[in-house]
């Protein structure tokens, strides 16, 4: 079995008419990475995958695939396959005949491709089933069915475009841990679309997370997480709380903002714009909800913010407490349910603090959805 | 016991009265339209033709002679067959057959791509473009033909003045415009439910297909055809069965020895005031239809459900 093929996105961009759908995306993927694309819709994730399978000419820049261009070269020439947002298994075909297909074009026998297809469905947990037609399984074994229809073909890379969106919560998880481990044993390159953030985070080496056609940032999942690189990515991936201020004093990687209703705040400036922001500068805090706790007040410490009371929601394993500081400016903190009681702080102004390294602090832009 | 509750369901939806109405009126169209003409059919095509005041009497009885005629003709020996109206009956249904496959042909790349451009503005006007020679009358429509086909018509005119022939082809004689008339007549119900099917194939089957390197051919082979095989099969049907039934065609752009079994038909209900005898013709001819059809369907296991999708 092949491993190991890189993926490389040259200064990309894919235009539909007028419509940039991908503006100069630069992604260099490893070798038998699990690689995500992750962005809300209509931010032109299946549109990237289109262009890597082959579907689709970039407008402009290079996709290379194990370090050769692949401009020219048809969907079926390359050593990807593709998992489609909505599998698109053949529905008149037989579970062997679709796994095997991609054999079937090439000429097989009738008897190897039966005999490829019962391993693969060993290896996806399906085995005797091949005689089933599609509509006869659930979203779940369908799903896996896709999976290996598209590693038959022994690619290199592959494919998948949103493929769990589909199911229910409990089987999505349960396939997010399968993926990971098909992905580990198989050992090729994975590149994966979703637009669910825990997914991303969950299954991946590296992830890429778009906005409206633009990539912000692409790392690993806790740096995406702890580090966002912009506005858009801190408020999409996870939850925050976000203090809109200006700049007003930096040394080396840490900067103090003068936020507007909550006074002076000090965090860590996201990595990719140390050096580059200067005091007065227009710019956005962000500290997570469970990165928040009760604490005494302390101006002199600029990690303490004070806030009342609104509502308290006990969520299980958790507790999300909804605060309203000076202003109007809404705080919402979490903490792990130890057992503690909580109850009965509504109404009461409390001292909120954080660690300054656990804040990130970058220009002002836009955030996710709103 | 499912039946039921179908029905119990469908007066609870519309209410008792409007449910019955619409009951009656599916009644009345079944009963009235379709099932009691062919009854009397029939009933007529196993009696004698006797004159009016003998209707009814002691020699008012069922015979076979009607169907005997169309094997034997009018040889009481039953030596020699029918063989100029067995011919022409053989002649229909091949023809018609061949009707069927040439628009199946021609209407399947264009169904596809009808198909596959959805809602696309250029493919909206193609489908309106071909949809309106249809509002003309089917009658009018031959006759158009017939003159496009006919000695100095429009084809032979153009045929001479690019110098492709020199003396005008007899079109009408050779029976080309007559399957030409025929091929045209009912193209749409072959192309409509076609392009029914093969708009609603999902378009990812085919890039999937394509991703796994399938050619185009196999692509066709493999995936599009089986998924429009309902659509083909009920546009065959229907093309088959009214060719074969067809009258204004082969009336209009037959050739004078020609003969569509129709006509007979025809002849005798018309001509020779045979009622009995027309009524046999016509009943072999639907039998006949209706076990072509349903051995087509068999062999390509398509089933009547599907047909009514
Ligand atoms: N063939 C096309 N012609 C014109 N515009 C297109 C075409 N394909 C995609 N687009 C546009 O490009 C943008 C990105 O589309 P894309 O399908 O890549 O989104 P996506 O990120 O996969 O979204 P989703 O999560 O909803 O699948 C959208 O605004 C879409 O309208
Ligand atoms: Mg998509």
């Amino acid at each position: 079995m092949s491993s190991g093929v890189a993926v490389d996105l040259e200064n990309v961009w894919i235009k539909f008419g007028d419509f940039v759908a991908v503006r100069e995306a630069n992604v260099n993927i490893n070798g038998g990475d699990f690689f995500s694309f992750l962005g809300p819709s209509g931010c032109g994730k299946t549109t990237i995958l289109r262009a890597v399978s082959g579907f689709l000419e970039p407008s402009d820049g290079r996709v290379l695939i194990g370090g050769n261009n692949m401009a020219g070269i048809g969907p079926n020439k390359r050593p990807t396959a593709l998992i489609f947002q909505n599998l698109a298994l053949f529905p008149l075909m037989k579970i062997w005949e679709n796994i095997s297909f991609s054999m079937e074009v090439a000429g097989a026998s009738a008897k190897e491709r039966r005999k490829r297809a019962d391993e693969l469905l060993d290896m996806i947990a399906l085995e005797g089933q091949g005689d089933k037609l599609p509509s006869e399984l659930s979203g779940g074994q369908k799903q896996r069915v896709a999976i290996a229809r598209a590693l038959c073909a022994n690619p290199d890379v592959l494919l998948l475009d949103e493929p769990l969106s589909a199911l229910d919560l409990k089987l999505r998880q349960h396939m997010r841990t399968e993926l990971r481990e098909i992905q580990q044993r198989v050992g090729i390159t994975f590149i994966y679309i979703t637009h669910d953030q825990g997914e991303a985070l969950t299954m991946s080496d590296n992830v890429a997370v778009m906005k409206a056609g633009v990539i912000d940032q692409i790392d690993n999942g806790h740096e995406i997480y702890d580090r966002p690189a912009t506005p858009f990515v801190a408020s999409f991936v996870g939850e925050n709380n976000v203090f809109r201020g200006k700049i007003s004093q930096i040394s080396g990687s840490e900067a103090v903002i003068s936020s507007n209703r909550s006074g002076e705040l000090r965090a860590q400036i996201t990595p990719s714009q140390v050096g580059k922001m200067n005091v007065g500068d227009d710019a956005m805090m962000f500290v997570r909800p469970e990165a928040l706790a009760l604490g005494e007040s302390d101006p002199a410490s600029k990690t303490t913010v004070s806030a009342k009371v609104l509502n308290e929601e006990f969520e299980g394993a958790s507790f999300s407490v909804f605060l309203e500081g000076d202003g109007g400016k809404q705080i919402k903190m979490a903490m792990p349910n130890l057992g503690q009681k909580l109850e009965g702080h509504t109404g009461e102004t409390l001292s909120v603090h954080y660690d300054a390294n656990n804040a990130v602090v970058m220009p002002a832009g836009e955030l996710a959805s709103e | 016991m499912k039946k039921k509750m179908i029905f119990s369901e469908f007066f609870r939806n519309n209410g008792v009265i409007m449910g019955s109405a619409l009951m009656g009126l599916v009644g009345f169209w079944l009963i009235f339209l379709v099932i009691l003409p062919q009854l009397s059919m029939l009933d007529y095509s196993f009696r004698f033709n006797l004159p009016p005041a003998d209707v009814g009497t002691a020699k008012d009885v069922y015979t076979l002679s009607n169907y005997e005629h169309l094997l034997y003709g009018s040889d009481k020996t039953h030596a020699t067959f029918n063989t100029v109206d067995l011919m022409v009956f053989v002649r229909t249904i091949i023809a018609a057959i061949m009707v069927t496959l040439f628009n199946i042909v021609l209407c399947y790349p264009l169904a596809y791509f009808l198909g596959q451009s959805k809602g696309s503005g250029l493919a909206r006007l193609l489908v309106v473009l071909l949809i309106i020679p249809y509002w003309i009358n089917e009658i009018l429509r031959a006759f158009a033909l017939r003159i496009i086909f006919g000695d100095s018509g429009l084809l032979n005119e153009t045929l001479m003045l690019l110098h492709l022939t020199k003396e005008p082809i007899d079109f009408i004689r050779q029976d080309i415009a007559l399957y030409a008339g025929l091929g045209y007549a009912y193209i749409l119900l072959m192309l409509f439910p076609m392009y029914n099917v093969i708009e609603s194939l999902d378009r990812n089957q085919i890039e999937a297909a394509r991703d796994m390197g399938a050619s185009w051919t196999r692509i066709h082979r493999r995936i599009v055809i089986p998924h429009a095989k309902p659509g083909i099969v009920s546009g065959a049907t229907m093309v088959f069965m009214l060719s074969a039934g067809a009258l204004a065609a082969p009336q209009i752009l037959g050739g004078p020895s020609s003969l569509w079994f129709t006509q007979l038909v025809y002849q005798w209900f018309n001509d020779s005031l045979n009622w009995q005898q027309g009524a046999a013709y016509a009943i072999v001819l639907l039998i006949s239809t209706i076990l072509i059809v349903l051995t087509v369907m068999r062999i390509f296991k398509v089933n009547m459900g599907d047909i009514g999708k």
